[in-house]
């Protein structure tokens, strides 16, 4: 019994003393399902020592309700939420202040228009990380429209009707369909928001699926030939099989994202998160961010390392005259009335 | 004697305290979590205010309709409709299948018996999450099911059948998933049934039908009735499979207490919805204690 005991006592101990020995520090990175790079955690870990645990989510909803749960204790370091969802952590509390950001060596290299953004005016929470847009995709090969108008997709023909799928948060859903409509995204109107729920509902006889997961397997097998969509995503479809995937750039526009890394509150790691942000801001990192995950970022000079696949990547290139509207934070007059619409819509 | 038997209770206090404290922490504890976050206000963001409000259980009747007056609103009593009928229709198809599968598991030698409920519980050796996966693969277009059908030229290449994102594949997906719950409890009392019974009944010419509505069904019934409460309680709020095997049209208990926490962010209604569903589950618990003992009465009678 003794000798048990003490047989476990020693391989605990080596446990701490072999990460102690081989890791300089620890990181622990949450982010989005399939948006981090393995080479590029793996080139971090080798230039710094640091190594690096990466945690995944599904939602910026998702991210928010874990930073309020956890209290500051999430045991997360860095995350990754969208412009409007940093705007609500600075608000919240729930996001530590990062010093220096913009004395980082790599600072240099982020595009004038996207230091001190509005979300963030003073960079003092946040570094860019990749940013994109949400609309929806089709397969040319069995659709006819050209994806021009947004009423495409929420007022399908015979020919895809009961072939679409939609997004399983409402949040882009109903900003979609504020821009099909004309609408404001957050409109406190009731009448606005009557309007947006008697399109959706509408469309759902069309619907397939409602989910923002396995999308491009659900377009590769066929089951369905509409599907709302990211950019960079459906792009990446596009080199996973599915040739004829285009993604809908309507006269309406589309509805855009930015995300940024921030420090959740009561992060333990401060210098290694700090080392993370700085190092995806050198051009060569961030082009192995958009060279995996397909999407655009505020980083120029990172063109130069482009992968030549998406140098062509036809579905990330935003056609002039398309207005990409950012998502905004809604207050709770605007937000109750999502709530209400989706839960109809839902019922 | 006296002093000993005091001991003894003490001691049996002290051994089960341990117990207690597990329960205590982490079971009782999060439920008065989920008790006072129902009784408090929500933040527009997440997370609650600390001030006592009812609004997350006036909300599952009552709703402010545009002009800010209160009106009833029978969405949420729709969505709670819809999740017991589904729980009942995959309750009763679990047991129709169930039944007759521990019955004839009972009915078989002790080696193949052994065999045959060994493979009745290796399901749960996989999450249930990859076994609902699995079911994408063989119900959806050119799955398993198409395929065969394609191989023998039932169907053609381009026509679907169409089995996925519908209520009949979310139910496959639950009797899929719950069957077991079902089989071992009936199987157990089937087990215990003395034999000589259904030799003595046919000896007085019963035929069948009889056999079965006289004998072995009162035999099993506290199988039956425990199995259809370990079926009947986890599909109740399940989401697992009407997210992934209905396409996530409609929404279900389960599937609205997770928007609530996650899209919503209405921790407080989210919270009342869960005890709400809690309340519910010890009905239907008390509805089964009440079923035993009236088993037990009937049973000491004859």
């Amino acid at each position: 019994m003794k000798g048990k005991l003490l047989k476990i006592l020693v391989s605990i101990s080596f446990l701490f003393f072999s990460t102690s020995v081989f890791a300089a520090g620890k990181l622990n990175l949450y982010n989005w399902a399939d948006y981090t790079p393995e080479d590029l955690i793996e080139k971090f870990e080798k230039e710094t020592g640091i190594s690096v645990t990466v945690d995944t989510y599904d939602s910026n909803e998702t991210l928010l309700a874990k930073l309020q749960a956890g209290g500051g204790s999430t045991g997360y370091d860095l995350a990754v939420p969208s412009q409007h969802f940093v705007e609500i952590m600075i608000k919240e509390g729930l996001i530590e202040k990062v010093d220096g950001i913009k004395d980082m060596s790599n600072y240099k290299y982020v595009a004038e228009q996207f230091q001190g953004p509005s979300f963030d005016p003073n960079q003092d929470y946040s570094t860019p990380w990749q940013m994109g847009s949400a609309s929806w995709a089709y397969r040319a090969d069995s659709y006819s429209g050209n994806g021009s108008s947004m009423m495409e997709f929420f007022k399908p023909s015979d020919e895809v009707c009961g072939k679409v799928a939609v997004f399983k948060s409402p949040e882009e859903v109903v900003n979609m369909a504020h821009l099909a409509l004309g609408s404001s995204f957050c409109s406190e109107d009731p009448n606005e928001m009557q309007a947006v729920m008697d399109l959706l509902i509408e469309q759902k006889k069309c619907v397939a699926v409602y989910s923002s997961e396995g999308i491009n397997e659900r377009l590769m097998s066929g089951e369905v030939i509409m599907h709302a969509h990211w950019d960079g995503y459906s792009q990446v479809g596009k080199w996973e099989g599915v040739d004829d995937l285009t993604y809908a750039y309507p006269k309406e526009g589309v509805v855009g994202w930015f995300d940024s890394l921030v420090m959740p509150k009561g992060a333990k790691n401060v210098e290694e998160a700090k080392a993370f942000m700085n190092f995806v801001m050198h051009p060569e990192n961030m082009a192995m961010l958009s060279n995996f995950a397909a999407y655009a970022n505020a980083i120029p000079e990172s063109s130069k390392y482009l992968s030549d696949d998406m140098k062509n990547a036809t579905n990330i290139q935003v056609p002039d005259g398309i207005p990409v509207k950012f998502g905004q934070a809604c207050n709770k007059e605007s937000q109750a009335l999502i709530d209400k619409v989706w839960t109809k819509l839902m019922q | 004697m006296n002093i000993q038997g005091e001991n003894k209770t003490q001691n049996r206090i002290l051994s089960l305290l341990p117990l207690w404290i597990v329960i205590g922490i982490f079971m009782i504890g999060p439920l008065l979590v989920m008790a006072v976050v129902s009784l408090m206000e929500s933040n527009v963001y997440g997370g609650v205010h600390f001030k006592f409000s009812l609004s997350g259980y006036r909300q599952i009747l009552f709703d402010t309709n545009l002009f800010d007056e209160i009106e009833f609103n029978p969405a949420y009593l729709i969505i709670i409709a819809r999740s017991f009928m589904l729980a009942l229709a995959a309750t009763f198809l679990s047991l129709l299948i169930g039944f007759p599968a521990a019955y004839f598991i009972s009915r078989q030698s002790d080696r193949v018996k052994n065999i045959l409920i060994f493979l009745v519980t290796i399901p749960f050796w996989t999450n249930l999450l990859i076994r609902t996966f699995a079911w994408i693969i063989i119900l959806g277009k050119g799955g398993v099911i198409e395929s065969s059908f394609n191989f023998f030229g039932l169907l053609d290449e381009e026509s679907s059948l169409n089995l996925m994102y519908t209520n009949s594949a979310i139910l496959i997906g639950l009797v899929y998933s719950y069957l077991p719950l079902m089989v071992l409890p009936i199987y157990a009392s089937m087990e215990k049934m003395d034999l000589r019974l259904l030799e003595a009944a046919t000896d007085l010419y019963s035929n069948r039908i009889e056999l079965i509505r006289k004998i072995i069904l009162p035999l099993s019934m506290p199988g039956i009735i425990g199995g259809s409460i370990l079926v009947f309680v986890p599909c109740l709020g399940a989401f697992i499979a009407p997210d992934l095997l209905g396409g996530g049209k409609k929404l279900l208990l389960g599937s609205l207490i997770q928007f609530q926490f996650s899209y919503a962010r209405n921790w407080p209604f989210g919270a009342a919805m869960a005890m709400f569903l809690l309340a519910l589950v010890i009905l239907v618990l008390i509805f089964n204690a009440r079923l035993n003992r009236k088993h037990r009465e009937y049973a000491n009678q004859k």
